[in-house]
């Protein structure tokens, strides 16, 4: 499938990505390239193969219920790139 | 080559040289400062634990890592230590823990001295992508070491430490090895805990031990192995018992050549250094033969779907609201959002992100990411198949040796094809390694590759040690 420069754009809005016009062009192109020698895949028959999510095929993993520590809101709030006393600190949301 | 650094084995019945040890390490990788190959050296923190071990060692206690010292891919949390994963938006940030493979080889006695380069996010195949600048092959200082853990496989590669940790996605810690000529191994998924690692393709990712020869491979990985509670998808099966260390193998095995590894774009001198080898093993009795994994030529497409549509959902976590670097600029929310990871993200990550939310989102995700696990199957399917009848793969580990610096940087397909004979191990989970087999014409090392059943790395490590006699006495 040939990608667009609409594809690029609309997938770096979903990837919250600001890119340049010119890495928008160059994204579309180089992208393009790759997709391109993806799509080879589509040669394969996999009419009803189940696809293949884990290889070990484990599943429901369980943890005994137990508590147990966790970081401190001190740790939690060690590496904030802006912070209060208690919270992270972001740019308002709602005016 | 001349190493300095007296071995492990002297430095735990010596344990009086382990600060002294652990000096000339991190002297040496300052010296060799040029390459790249360490982020961060743990000066005070390495030398009060060689303190520490030697104290425990002449106290008597058994220590059986007592002596090693290691270096740790800075994509692997150590506490209080910066984890950088050679990224901008990780800068600043340092580890609230340390992750249970790190922590398993420290109880034991090992020494870090500090974090190695890489490419970012552990995304790349030679080590350039990273904002502290390429790392440098020590054999020859214009190429590539290869990647993604091209520090860990220099710092082993040069002497400046004993054994290394890196990261294997796709070939992160076996191109590197084979590119610097010493071994590495990445372990059946589930082997040893993801802890700590940061995620890239979490049903790819393996954290996986460096070192100069396969008996120390195994060391290391009898005491990094295991199920971890941290760790969900690690698996209940119990690490190789050490007893003496790696024992010999004592008896013949039938090794496959998978055909489809043996095609064009092979480089002659590497294919002709396999295939000696292959001779010299038949020769002392090993049954060989031909083997077919029909699904090889889509290993590389359904690598690349897979690891990238992971890669884009476990990146999603660097938004700049919580840790790391934040853009100043932004006003706005969705501008915080954008910018931090439109600037924080270098342009490979970002491709990878990019690639990755494409397969995933609506009208693409059957096309692409369903087709692809669905294509993974079959890749499974052909070493169980392969299996059935042989008990382990050699393949070479790289189609070329190490490449010069720039030669790929631009042209990300190219770079993704390095690849080639090394995704298919994490996409079906199988346990490889890498040994060095000797040397192309212009002196840069090969690495042979040997694949087993999961759970199977003590016997290809056994078989790698074999390889590693053959060229000894090849050489002498």
């Amino acid at each position: 499938m040939p990608v667009t420069k609409e594809d690029i754009q609309r997938t770096a809005e979903l990837a919250r990505l600001r890119l340049s016009p010119a890495e928008l062009d160059d994204m579309t192109s180089t992208l393009g390239k790759v997709f391109q020698y993806i799509d080879q895949l589509h040669e394969v028959d996999t009419t009803g193969v189940e696809p293949l999510h884990h290889v070990l095929e484990m599943s429901n993993v369980m943890d005994p219920d137990v508590p147990r520590a966790g970081f401190t809101r001190e740790e939690a709030l060690a590496n904030a790139p802006d912070r209060t006393e208690e919270y992270f600190r972001l740019p308002r949301v709602v005016n | 080559m001349f190493t300095p650094l007296p071995s492990p084995e002297h430095l735990r019945s010596h344990p009086n040289q382990l600060p002294d040890a652990v000096d000339l390490s991190l002297t040496l990788a300052r010296k060799g400062e040029a390459l790249r190959a360490f982020v961060t050296l743990f000066d005070g923190r390495a030398r009060e634990d060689a303190r520490r071990v030697r104290d425990a060692l002449t106290r008597g206690e058994s220590l059986p890592l007592g002596g090693w010292i290691l270096a740790v891919k800075d994509n692997i949390a150590i506490k209080d230590q910066p984890l950088t994963c050679a990224s901008k938006i990780l800068d600043g940030f340092r580890s609230g823990f340390t992750a249970t493979a790190v922590e398993r080889l420290e109880k034991a006695g090992a020494v870090v001295i500090g974090k190695t380069n890489l490419d970012e996010f552990a995304m790349g195949s030679s080590s350039e992508n990273s904002v502290f600048g390429a790392v440098r092959n020590p054999r020859d200082p214009e190429r590539v070491p290869g990647g993604s853990s091209g520090g860990s496989a220099v710092a082993v590669a040069a002497g400046w430490v004993h054994g290394a940790l890196g990261s294997d996605t796709g070939g992160s810690v076996r191109q590197p090895a084979a590119f610097c000529g010493v071994a590495g191994l990445k372990p059946t998924y589930g082997r040893v805990s993801r802890y700590g690692l940061v995620a890239f393709g979490s049903s790819l990712d393996q954290i996986a031990p460096i070192s100069t020869s396969c008996a120390r491979l195994f060391d290391l990985l009898c005491f990094m192995a295991g199920v971890d509670s941290m760790d969900s998808s690690s698996a209940h099966v119990p690490p190789p018992m050490r007893n003496g260390g790696l024992a010999r193998l004592n008896h013949a095995l039938r090794i496959g050549l998978p055909q489809e590894y043996f095609l064009e774009g092979l480089a002659p001198d590497v294919e002709s250094a396999i295939r000696r080898a292959v001779e010299r093993l038949r020769g002392l009795g090993h049954h060989v033969c031909e083997v077919s994994l029909p699904h090889t030529p889509y290993a590389i497409p359904v690598y690349y779907i897979v690891a990238a549509a992971e890669a884009s959902s476990n990146l999603a976590r660097f938004d700049g609201a919580r840790y790391g670097w934040r853009d100043p600029a932004a006003s706005t929310l969705s501008d915080l959002y954008e910018q931090t990871r439109g600037e924080g993200f270098g342009p490979e990550v970002r491709r990878r992100i990019m690639m990755g939310t494409f397969v995933l989102s609506a009208g693409y995700y059957d096309a692409y990411y369903r087709k692809a696990q669905q294509v993974r199957r079959g890749i499974l399917d052909d070493f169980k198949k392969a299996f059935a009848e042989v008990d382990v793969l050699i393949t070479p580990t790289a189609p070329t040796t190490a490449f010069k610096l720039g030669e790929k940087l631009d042209d990300p397909l190219a770079m993704y094809l390095s690849d080639i004979y090394t995704v298919s191990a994490n996409l079906a989970g199988v346990p490889a390694l890498s040994v060095p087999v000797g040397k192309d014409r212009q002196g840069l090392p090969i690495g042979l590759q040997i694949m087993g059943p999961h759970f199977a790395e003590e016997r290809i490590l056994q078989l790698g040690a074999q390889v590693e006699s053959l060229t000894c006495e090849g050489r002498s």
